[in-house]
């Protein structure tokens, strides 16, 4: 195991910012990426010179399957006009962002660099649903997964077939984690599904009624979450609610060193610890209801920031599945093996509970454009620790919070925690 | 007298589908620490020893996680699998202590709650297409 060092030189976000997520036929990564970076720097409080930029990190899973574009970091910078700077596209599947974010810490703690772009971008929606499918399928292991008929809503089935084993977990109450972040999302103006279930149900009974066609009869989001017409099963036991959708969308923060953030911001917020681990194909594991590069990465991250599980406030992880939020509030430690789903469904993972996760929606409705989703966690946890989350602020002072970024079933994971000064 | 061609294919994922298409299950074995792995791999991962060989597994198994894809690759829905017609993929954990991934069949996919985990398999394998393009996939069976 390597061994965690400490940064040698202090790192600082003093700017985050996102396009909408969603499904937008007349924008290609380019142009969201754009949105993102005007987001950014209307973020940053005392405004700065581009100029100053001196590298760029960008998490892109694949534009080359997706809008058959290859080589996007140096477009990316052209289109925000920084050429000529070093622009580095990052590939590690749905971890690609995070792990963007990680290189340009690095570059800035390594005293390379003293600003540095980090961004993410995908545009997805230009693909049919089975095409999009196919495109995430080669972030697996593929000549040992995918011959097994393997889809990633089959893989995180199975680890939810394993979980529900174990530990007495039914499928009902993932549920819980869809309706969550459905609640939050619906207070996020950047989501791509903004609208609770209910809404969301309310408003196919009305489409029913519309198209003069016989209303559906659920009395509850109950009714409609357990129905087959509202909520149909794409892999057992995972149904279409407990899946982050296809999107496209683009996230940008700024980073700098520490010494220099108060030039562009009186509220800074600090990243204490950066960690990645890579971990084998699903099968190769001893057990499959945790991923031991989650546990690694965050082990290393906490030993890093010198924190621990019980000190971070808010929490941004990655649900591309309603099981990974699962297993992920277990491997970073906010509870114990087979209690996350408990934890869940008893109200602490909400924005008004103990240990509030996905405050932003989550990749499950805030949408998870995959290469954009480690940086877009970011901008949310820069929102809510400068208070700035509008309607979906938590309650207090939220002076420490991580990010858990994972690429396909855990084969890269990447955690990082931020710390606010006051 | 020692089978040469099990002890000098190479630990490549095409000598590992050679293997299926022969309708054995190759496993590698590391000659120095005896760790054994699925699917193979030149190096080993415990010891980072060189030394692996070929081994058969027994094809005894049990189900370590599953799930019933109702829309699945194109390759799954030229072979027939689609929403009315789903299949299951599986986590085979060997007798040897090693996993792999798999297809599983004989499940009864009308009744999924009652499908368990642990459920004891055999191996199997699944021809599909002709002549040049035949390929074998690797399967378990109830």
């Amino acid at each position: 195991m390597p061994k965690v060092k400490s940064l040698p030189r202090g790192v600082a976000m003093v700017g985050a910012g996102m396009s909408k997520f969603g499904a937008f036929a007349e924008k290609n990564s380019r142009d969201l990426f754009v949105e993102s970076y005007k987001a950014m720097t209307k973020s940053v409080d005392k405004g700065f010179d581009p100029s100053i930029i001196e590298a760029m990190y960008v998490g892109n899973f694949s534009s080359d399957q997706f809008e058959h574009q290859a080589h996007l970091a140096p477009i990316l910078a052209d289109s925000v006009g920084l050429l000529p700077i070093p622009a580095t596209r990052v590939e590690d599947a749905c971890a690609s962002g995070g792990v963007a974010l990680r290189q340009g810490v690095m570059a800035i703690a390594s005293g390379m660099a003293d600003v540095v772009l980090v961004g993410g971008a995908e545009k997805m929606t230009s693909l049919s649903t089975a095409a999009v499918t196919e495109a995430l399928a080669t972030a697996a292991d593929v000549p040992f997964e995918i011959p097994a008929g393997f889809t990633f809503p089959g893989f995180y089935a199975a680890m939810a077939s394993a979980y529900m084993a174990q530990y007495g977990m039914k499928s009902e109450h993932l549920m819980n984690v869809a309706i969550k972040n459905h609640d939050n999302a619906a207070l996020n103006p950047n989501a791509q599904f903004g609208v609770t279930i209910q809404t969301w149900m309310e408003g196919r009974v009305a489409a029913a009624l519309k198209k003069g066609k016989p209303a559906p009869t659920w009395s509850t989001i109950w009714d409609f979450l357990h129905d087959e017409s509202g909520n149909p099963t794409i892999a057992y036991p995972l149904r279409l609610f407990d899946c982050s959708p296809v999107s496209d969308g683009a996230a940008a923060v700024l980073l700098v060193a520490e010494e220099i953030a108060h030039q562009f911001t009186d509220h800074p917020i600090r990243i204490i610890g950066t960690a990645q681990a890579s971990g084998s194909a699903l099968h190769d594991r001893p057990s499959i209801t945790s991923i031991p590069a989650a546990k690694i990465a965050a082990a290393n991250a906490y030993e890093m920031s010198g924190v621990s599980a019980k000190d971070i406030r808010i929490a941004e992880v990655h649900d591309c599945f309603t099981i990974a939020e699962v297993i992920a509030s277990e491997d970073l430690g906010f509870f114990a093996p087979g209690e996350g789903f408990k934890a869940a469904e008893d109200g602490m993972t909400a924005r008004n509970g103990a240990k509030p996760i996905n405050t932003s929606g989550g990749l499950k409705a805030k949408g998870h454009p995959v290469g954009a989703s480690g940086v877009a966690q970011t901008v949310e946890v820069w929102k809510q620790m400068r208070g700035q989350a509008e309607a979906r602020q938590v309650d207090g002072d939220v002076s420490l919070a991580l990010t858990h970024n994972v690429g396909a079933t855990g084969s890269t994971c990447t955690v990082h925690v931020f710390e606010r000064r006051i | 007298m020692k089978d040469e061609t099990t002890t000098i294919r190479p630990f490549t994922a095409v000598a590992f589908n050679q293997y299926l298409a022969e309708h054995q299950l190759m496993i590698v074995k590391c000659s120095k620490c005896g760790g054994v792995y699925a699917p193979p791999r030149a190096i080993c991962p415990k010891c980072h020893s060189e030394e692996m060989e070929w081994v058969e597994a027994s094809g005894k198994g049990k189900l370590a996680g599953f799930t019933i894809i109702y829309s699945g690759p194109t390759f799954m829905m030229e072979q027939g699998f689609d929403k009315k017609n789903p299949y299951v993929s599986g986590i085979v954990e060997l007798e040897e202590g090693t996993f792999i991934s798999a297809r599983i069949t004989g499940l009864d996919m009308s009744k999924p709650a009652e499908i368990k985990v642990g459920t004891q398999l055999s191996v199997d394998f699944v021809e599909f297409g002709e002549g040049e393009s035949q390929k074998t996939y690797l399967a378990f069976k109830v």
